[in-house]
């Protein structure tokens, strides 16, 4: 990765914002290059390991990206996402990690259109932030 | 055919590209970005801005030029990014932007290039004298209606002689490619120009002649819309074609006609809105901000035109204030729309929210309305928090008209309250909530089928045949057989192809033909070789990623034993090859990085089945979709991240295991557990569809609650209809009826349970199925309230009917009836609507009229939810002198027994008093409540009910007969109250679903599952309880409680693996460190 534009991870849900984010892609809407997708069935298999991990590697932002409530396709898991997801944001606070570097997003398989908006603005915002030194 | 090539460098790097190729082009192909501005792929370059300029070394001699149009020369160098290229750039684009300031793509070349003053004296003009206007008129669109006139300083752009050209067509296609947008095409044309208006977007924006009809089009092609391309009108333009790498378009295609023989028909053409410029005096298409309920769905989508942001259509401001006048369309016999469409209160209480959602704070939402019909499954209680939570403001009003405040643009709603007083309210948007119509050119088709309409066009069906047509092997559903929502109109769809599987059962499984493959090659102990194949999607990916580049990177990859390009990885040939390379190279894993595992992973994991490997030892990096196609302006960034997507994909690939997919054999039989008319229906349904039932009911004997109901309120004989369904039940062969069963116990999983039923006389019985309908059905509330039970004059709404129907009734001529709505429903017991109540009265009122003319009836109500067709008999009820009268939840009627005289005292909204009425008949409109030993048999199940008590499908509107636990499905007042016709579908809908499973002896669990390592697995049970599946179960195995999942239920989430606290459950396909080796490999 460049090494002057912070480093982003996107977890995406195989079936609402994988899906938004083909259609970003079908629908040309540019996105800053500099994030990588990696694709789980459902946000619920996200471990919490896996955030820390790509923290520890040098990543300098994680995007969690799932269906929005009541549109999971496994009925529940964006729920237990979203407590994973407060009890991480717990966690980086006591590594020291700035809360704001973990963002967590519902993203529809019809909203090309908010993957690119989602995706630039923590950019963004990483951006803002700088590169994280563990 | 290739021609000659030459040779040269661009900024040291030497390339080669074919004679006549611009340096610009040639640039461009090697990732290298140039700016441009009068620079268009589909038109002769043209040399008119100099923002393309580039340093040209030729012969030792350096020059400046654009390099649009100078071509490449053997031996040239060439420097893009010299300090003087970037000055003269510079200079140039600040002349651009002080002739232009205004001009967007200016200023973002300005931007872009560091230009931040401009030191000349601005022009403020609005044309850059580019020429792409002119050059696409001339050559693309074949007119010549513009070109350049006069000289100098005095250049510019006209059509000849400056007068109006009849030679434009006003294609737009100047405006289109004119950076500044100053073309203005009324002065340049004689003809008004028409703007073509996106249909999807309901019109609120405009669209291209070559479009994707929506973004989630099935399949997502574009389509030409012949009356407006071009081409297809004048026979030039196909600028299209110039754009298309896949070279898809094809300006030849025709309609075609084909012949299908088939053995069923199912009508499903659906609705059209209500045309709202009807009813004029809500001046919809005459003020900009009266919209309609569906344009409002557009404005409201974050995909739609203004992104979800709650803006005016007028003026793209920002809405603070939003009513919505309810029944455009509907409830309205002065329109010819006397129905009500059902769906309308529900969507406009969406549309609110959501409304007040988008806008965060400070928009307020009002709703004006007769009555607010949220008579669906949750609609109740999703009012309830509209009005609670939200703010959500209801007005019972009539609405006289809209009128415009001349400077605001604000829409006026004169209105009448229900007391009577006549008010006006001016609001930023108001939003007609518009009824359902029959789908145009449904009359036609239903005159070519034989098949009978109603009065206002839909389908017509019976309540006893909801999905039937007059005509054998023709079924209907949706909105075509009445008004409809989502989970109902689904629901109805299921019904219907089980009705045309019943028939063609005996032809099931005839056209099909089973595939061979090659045993499966051992690959376990193998070390991993990974072939990859990069794909350039035409030049989809290769025109913005560097393929052979990325598949030179993959080969250094470790254990990457083979990597090639393919210009299209999943054409035919290319299949084949992957075949061929996996013998050639001992290939045992695959990584193909294309575009998208979601439409792609499929066709690929087949063919390497098809060579002999596992169908998941494959892996996919979509370089396309999420890569090439959004960086397209940052060719190095896609470079990179395509390495880094590939890499990432091979690490994963390392780690791939053959999976396999549990094979689980199925019981071809059913068990319906309760055997009223849901239950009946389904077992004569799945019978008919060839397959074993056994039909439990409790009760002595068969039929439910329709042995309590005499007539519908269309008048047909359900008693009559009852009988005869029994009898056919009886009579049946492959149903198993037992009566007065209780369910003891319900073991095992989809295609595979065992149950025990017990009987009165405390026999037992057992018996193996595959799949189970739940159709236990509901039960009347028995009321406490109004003296029920202490005064033998007060008396349900049932109990009315069954005296009217008994000839030897009790009280045959009642001379003034109260009926009293909403007993036990719609409180805090029973937060929902028990949606037949209304509709029972209306029907029992007009019943007991047609006994006695001159009774009177007085219906109080809260809200009347006579819902579709059933609003005809509210109205019928009204006209024959059935006095409606409305209380509110807080100020019910009181009952006041006197003298042996019944007295009912009630506050009238319209008079605005308490009145008191005399009767000799209470009859209260009871609900439906769940029945109470649900919860045992959820729990022998393993499904869940809602809150309320009735069981909860696995999503309202897309699965709604279905369990998220495989195998179980439910119909009828299982579900929520409903009405016969309903009930009906939703049998016939369960059956469908359930066959689905029973159609074959076999099925097939998902491959990706979880599973437990039992050495680690110290029995917490965490995992058991999150799965939304109870795929999980903890069993104790010498003393030590393990967790056991049962692949057959399993539907592969992985929820259950991220929450494992001792690291024991894993999930096949995304495993820990399978999704640990992508992580580590995110860097190099």
């Amino acid at each position: 990765m460049n090494n002057s534009k912070p480093k982003i991870l996107v977890f995406c849900c195989n079936w609402c914002s994988y899906a938004g984010a083909d259609l970003a892609g079908v629908s040309r809407l540019q996105i800053m290059p500099n994030f990588r997708v990696i694709r789980t069935m459902c946000s619920g298999r996200i471990e919490p390991e896996f955030v820390l991990s790509a923290f520890e590697r040098g990543i300098d932002g994680v995007l969690i990206t799932g269906c929005h409530p009541g549109d999971c396709h496994y009925i529940s898991g964006n729920f237990k996402t979203l407590r994973r997801y407060y009890m991480l944001k717990l966690m980086l606070e006591q590594f020291g990690i700035d809360q704001r570097r973990l963002k967590l997003e519902w993203v529809s398989a019809g909203e090309g259109a908010k993957f690119q908006q989602v995706v630039n603005e923590f950019i963004e915002k990483i951006g803002t932030l700088g590169s994280l030194s563990l | 055919m290739r021609g000659k090539m030459v040779k040269f460098t661009i900024d040291g790097e030497e390339t080669e590209v074919e004679q006549g190729t611009t340096i610009l082009e040639a640039a461009q192909k090697l990732g290298i970005e140039i700016p441009t501005l009068c620079y268009h792929k589909g038109l002769t370059p043209y040399g008119a801005c100099r923002v393309c300029l580039v340093e040209i070394i030729e012969n030792g001699k350096t020059s400046l030029q654009a390099s649009c149009i100078y071509k490449a020369r053997d031996g040239l160098a060439i420097k893009t990014n010299t300090d003087r290229v970037a000055k003269t750039r510079k200079l140039m684009v600040e002349l651009l932007l002080a002739r232009c300031p205004d001009a967007k793509p200016v200023q973002e070349l300005a931007e872009k290039l560091g230009v931040h003053k401009i030191r000349i004296a601005r022009k403020n003009e609005d044309c850059l004298l580019c020429g792409l206007c002119v050059r696409m008129c001339e050559e693309r669109m074949g007119r010549g209606a513009i070109s350049f006139a006069h000289r100098g300083i005095r250049r510019k752009v006209e059509p000849a002689f400056d007068v109006q050209s009849d030679v434009c067509q006003t294609c737009g296609a100047c405006y289109f490619v004119c950076p500044t947008k100053g073309i203005k095409l009324e002065e340049i044309t004689k003809n008004r120009p028409i703007p073509i208006r996106s249909e999807f977007d309901e019109g609120l924006i405009e669209r291209p002649s070559i479009y994707i009809p929506f973004p989630q089009a099935v399949p997502n092609y574009a389509i030409i819309d012949k009356e407006h391309c071009v081409h297809l009108q004048t026979g030039e333009c196909k600028i299209c074609q110039e754009f298309c790498d896949a070279d898809a378009i094809n300006f030849d295609q025709k309609e075609e006609v084909i012949d299908i023989n088939v053995g069923s028909l199912i009508l499903s053409p659906g609705f059209d809105e209500y045309d709202a410029k009807k009813k004029s005096e809500y001046g919809y298409g005459r003020y900009e901000n009266v919209v309609t309920s569906i344009e409002f769905e557009r404005i409201l989508s974050a995909s739609g035109p203004f992104q979800g942001h709650v803006l005016r259509p007028g003026d793209k401001k920002e809405a603070k204030r939003i009513a919505f006048i309810q029944c455009v369309g509907s409830r309205d016999p002065h329109a010819g729309q006397s129905y009500c469409s059902s769906v309308c209160c529900t969507y406009a209480i969406k549309e609110a929210i959501i409304a007040k959602e988008h806008a965060k704070a400070g928009l307020e939402t009002t709703i004006f309305c007769m009555d607010i019909r949220t008579f669906g499954k949750g609609f109740e209680s999703y009012y309830e928090r509209a009005k609670n939570e939200y703010g959500v403001r209801f007005i019972r009003a009539g609405i006289s008209k809209i009128d415009e405040a001349s400077e605001t643009k604000n829409p006026i709603v004169h209105y009448e309250s229900e007391a009577g007083e006549i008010k006006q309210e001016e609001f930023d948007v108001v939003v007609l909530s518009v009824g359902l119509v029959p789908k145009e050119g449904t009359a036609q088709l239903a005159k070519r089928l034989r098949v009978n309409l109603n009065e206002y066009g839909f389908c017509r069906t019976s309540e006893f045949m909801p999905v039937d047509t007059i005509k054998d092997g023709i079924y209907v559903c949706g909105a075509f057989a009445g008004p409809k929502d989502i989970p109902e109109t689904v629901t109805q769809a299921s019904g219907a192809a089980a009705k045309a599987m019943g028939l063609l059962a005996s032809a099931r499984n005839t056209l099909i033909t089973k595939k061979e493959y090659p045993p499966e090659l051992d690959v376990l102990n193998q070390e991993p070789r990974i072939g990859v194949f990069i794909c350039h999607c035409g030049i989809n990916i290769g025109g913005y990623v560097d393929v052979p580049r990325v598949v030179e990177y993959t080969k250094t990859l470790s254990n990457v034993v083979y990597a090639e390009d393919n210009l299209y990885t999943c054409s035919q040939d290319t299949q084949k090859r992957i075949v061929e390379m996996i013998k050639e190279h001992k290939l045992n894993r695959v990584v193909v990085a294309s575009c998208t595992p979601r439409t792609h992973e499929p066709l690929f994991r087949e063919t390497i089945r098809e060579a002999g490997l596992n169908p998941y030892l494959f892996e996919m990096a979509n370089i396309r979709d999420q890569c090439s196609w959004i960086h397209m302006n940052e060719p190095k960034g896609a470079f990179e991240k395509a390495k880094d997507l590939v890499r990432m994909s091979v690490a994963k690939a390392r780690l791939l295991m053959p999976l396999k997919r549990v094979e689980i054999d199925v019981v071809q039989k059913a068990l319906v557990i309760g055997g009223g008319i849901a239950g009946m229906v389904s077992s004569l349904s799945l019978a008919e569809q060839g397959f074993e039932v056994f039909l439990v009911e409790r009760e002595k004997e068969l039929g439910g609650n329709l042995r309590h109901i005499y007539y519908t309120i269309e008048g047909r004989d359900v008693q009559r209809f009852l009988r005869r369904t029994i009898e056919k039940v009886k009579k049946t062969g492959l149903i198993k009826v037992f009566t007065g069963a209780d369910i003891k116990s319900i073991s095992g999983y989809i295609g595979n349970y065992e149950t025990e039923i017990s009987f009165t006389d405390g026999t037992k019985e057992e018996f193996k199925h595959g799949v189970v309908i739940v159709a236990t059905g509901a039960q009347e509330y028995k009321p406490t309230e109004y003296l029920y039970g202490q005064d033998k004059r007060v008396i349900t709404q049932r109990e009315l009917e069954e005296q009217i129907s008994n000839p030897k009734s009790q009280i045959p001529n009642p001379k003034s009836v109260v009926m009293i709505q909403c007993i036990g429903s719609r409180d805090d017991d029973h937060p929902y609507c028990s949606r037949m109540c209304c509709s029972q009265a209306v029907k029992n009122a007009l019943k007991l009229l047609e006994v006695n003319p001159e009774a009177n009836i007085y219906v109080l109500y809260r809200d009347v939810r006579t819902y579709g067709f059933k609003e005809d008999f509210y109205r019928n009820a009204r006209e024959a002198g059935v006095i409606f009268i409305r209380y509110d939840d807080d100020s019910k009627p009181e009952i006041h027994s006197n003298n042996g005289k019944l007295n009912i005292s009630v506050f009238e909204p319209i008079l605005r008093e308490k009145i008191e009425l005399c009767s000799d008949l209470l009859v209260l409109s009871t609900g439906i409540e769940p029945e109470k030993d649900n919860e045992v048999l959820a729990k022998m199940l393993k499904v869940p009910l809602n809150d309320e008590g009735f069981f909860l499908e696995a999503h309202v509107k897309l699965r709604p007969v279905d369990f998220a636990t495989e195998g179980v499905f439910v119909a009828g007042m299982a579900h929520s109250p409903k009405c016969i016709d309903e009930a009906i579908s939703q049998a016939e809908a369960a059956v469908a679903r359930a066959t689905t499973i029973i159609a074959h002896d076999k099925y097939y669990a998902e491959a990706a599952v979880s599973h437990v390592n039992e050495e680690l697995c110290v029995g917490c049970g965490i995992c058991s309880g999150l799965c939304p599946f109870e795929a999980i179960e903890i069993v104790i195995e010498d003393t030590e409680r393990k967790s056991k999942v049962n692949e057959a239920l399993c539907k592969g989430c992985g929820t259950c693996v991220a929450a494992c606290p001792s690291g024991a459950m894993e999930q096949y396909g995304f495993t820990k460190h399978q999704i640990m080796a992508m992580i580590d490999a995110l860097e190099e």
